[in-house]
């Protein structure tokens, strides 16, 4: 049998047959071809989210860099985070500021998106123009502009707001400092992040009105409905698949700020901390390294990212119907 | 069917507001950059440089942070990233070929580990990543800090650009293959020149992630002559506090260079990140 089966099925390769050959492809061959990329993707992201879960029950200091074992702890790194009122303060600053954020950026962004949408050609060029430069900023480099900006000493904005009369906006301006307590850094940290990222969902959301026909909102205008009824019934509902997209996608970058809040209020300011942060500094912060709590407070942070993950690849995934 | 005037006239007064307020930060950071420091510290701001200098460059480029020269800083940026372009790049072609080409069991379940990945918060994989490259002795290297930025680079870069490998007409390939050309072959001399676009709109977006990569390398790369641009810029700026105009000269640099790669690729990434979202 074996003999025989061989030769008839290679026969039809070397014919011209079309669907033979597609058939005679090596069925190793697509696993070879990912297989790099799984083991960059195991060993760097897989593996590395193993461990932090690992070390969130261990105690895990400098000794253990050089390859003394680490204590297992048990849920003690949990138990003190979970415990202390400092934690609680880092999450809430993490979730207000993600609420906050995500809610402005999806608002301007989409308000952007609409008026590029109407504008003509040339203007709309402008304008797109404009907002990728915004996009285009590194986080590194956005920071400390924004720090320039609402520097205590010759920025822009505390200029500005001591020219506005002072029945408006109060005196002092001159030399407030916004970076001496939570609430100033975390309102010039959430301009500094819209500013950064509202020109993606700009321009995710223009795409997505660029598929829109026309006819649809020729046809709500001869039923009477105006700009803000055309919305709700035709753009939203049409768009609604990116609008879930660019709602996750945000809520997952913003829960993660990093690089920004480290520049503009740094490791010595406890005070505006965020989980991120907290996190990092407990890691690297002081010469007596805690990767364990460190850790630990890391897996509070991946989880509630992967929570918000699950449903962005569920939606994408029912998009892209079998993917 | 035209708006009436009043409303054109309104939407391209609200169109040039959005372009003021868009730009004007990085406006800001290039005009400062350019002022000499009695128009930067002036108590009215001025919106141009009155007498522009190219002292605060000077200083940037010819001087050096923490004994290393700003060429050296530029030359570790500019290695670690077109590394990560190179290696990235080329695993990523190799996987999306499969994704786009192939029907294979575990395709969805790679598909789905792509996505997921690449939301993993990297702030929470410093750590373990720390003490792996530790324990090796990679810490002060660039080749551990190319490595990260691979896996960084490589879900997003793969899922972008299987889209790109899945354009190309399958006829091509098979024509090809029936005048005797092996895979390789294929590959090389009909995927690959028309999957080049694609190939280029990822590689910019590889080299910005490493590029403006701040977190890793300043966690990494404890020796300040194997540090990037990122790191330089940050210890310039908390070691000069309020010399602003060396500092926006210093961040002009470093930026520019992404804005314009940026103008290349911006269509790409939209496509890739709401990819399904959109069809057609």
């Amino acid at each position: 049998m074996l003999d025989t089966a061989q030769p008839v099925r290679r026969t039809p390769g070397r014919d011209t047959a079309r669907p033979a050959r597609r058939r005679r492809r090596p069925r190793s061959g697509p696993y070879l071809l990912i297989l790099p990329a799984l083991v960059v993707i195991g060993v760097l992201l897989i593996w590395p989210v193993v461990q932090i879960s690992r070390m969130s029950f261990e105690k895990v200091g400098v000794r253990q860099l050089r390859g003394e074992p680490a204590e297992n702890v048990g849920l003690a790194n949990y138990r003190q985070i979970l415990g202390d009122g400092f934690f609680w303060t880092t999450f809430r600053h993490t979730v207000l500021f993600a609420v906050v954020a995500v809610a402005a950026t999806l608002l301007v962004g989409t308000l952007v998106g609409l008026l590029i949408n109407r504008l003509g050609r040339r203007m709309s060029a402008f304008v797109a123009g404009g907002v990728l430069i915004a996009w285009a900023t590194p986080p590194i480099t956005a920071a400390i502009i924004f720090s320039w900006l609402f520097g205590t000493t010759g920025g822009l904005v505390n200029w500005f707001l001591d020219l506005l009369p002072n029945a408006l906006v109060g005196s002092g301006w001159a030399s407030y400092n916004w970076f001496a307590t939570p609430l100033p850094t975390y309102t010039v940290l959430t301009i500094c992040v819209v500013w950064m990222s509202f020109p993606f969902v700009a321009v995710s959301v223009l795409a997505g009105l660029r598929t829109v026909p026309r006819e649809l909102y020729e046809a709500a205008r001869v039923d009477g409905s105006n700009a803000w009824h055309g919305f709700w019934r035709i753009t939203f509902p049409l768009l609604r698949p990116i609008f879930g997209v660019l709602l996750a996608l945000s809520v997952i970058w913003d829960f993660r700020v990093f690089t920004q809040l480290f520049v503009m209020s740094g490791l010595a300011n406890r005070d505006a901390f965020n989980l991120s942060l907290y996190g990092y500094s407990e890691a690297f912060g002081s010469l007596n390294a805690r990767y364990g709590l460190g850790s630990a407070i890391a897996v509070v942070l991946t989880l509630i990212v992967l929570i918000v993950t699950a449903m962005y690849a569920r939606m994408v995934i029912r998009q892209e119907g079998a993917a | 069917m035209r708006a009436p005037l009043w409303r054109r006239v309104a939407l391209n007064t609200a169109g040039v507001f959005v372009f003021l307020v868009s730009a004007f930060p990085v406006f800001w950071m290039v005009s400062t950059a350019f002022k000499p420091n009695g128009e930067i510290f002036s108590s009215t701001p001025h919106p141009l440089p009155e007498h522009p200098t190219l002292k605060h460059f000077r200083f940037v480029v010819d001087g050096s942070v923490a004994g290393v020269s700003f060429w050296d800083y530029f030359l570790n940026s500019a290695v670690v990233a077109i590394a990560t372009v190179v290696i990235s790049g080329l695993l990523a072609l190799l996987a999306a070929t499969a994704v786009a080409r192939f029907r294979f069991r575990f395709r969805t379940t790679f598909l789905i580990l792509l996505l997921v990945v690449q939301m993993v918060p990297c702030e929470a994989l410093v750590i373990p990543l720390f003490i792996d490259l530790k324990r090796m002795e990679m810490l002060n290297s660039l080749v551990g800090l190319i490595a990260v930025y691979v896996g960084f680079a490589l879900p997003f870069g793969t899922w972008m650009l299987r889209g790109f490998v899945a354009a190309v007409p399958k006829d091509l390939e098979e024509a090809a293959a029936l005048d005797g050309a092996g895979p390789l072959r294929i590959f090389f001399r009909v995927l690959l020149p028309l999957v080049a676009p694609g190939l280029v709109a990822t590689s910019v977006f590889s080299f910005i992630t490493a590029w403006n990569e701040f977190l890793f390398a300043f966690t990494f790369l404890k020796d300040q002559d194997k540090a990037t641009l990122p790191i330089m810029l940050q210890f310039f700026f908390g070691r000069s506090g309020n010399d602003w105009g060396p500092i926006m000269a210093a961040s002009t640099l470093l930026t520019l260079p992404v804005i314009a790669f940026f103008l290349v690729v911006q269509r790409r990434m939209v496509s890739g990140l709401v990819a399904g979202a959109v069809k057609g």
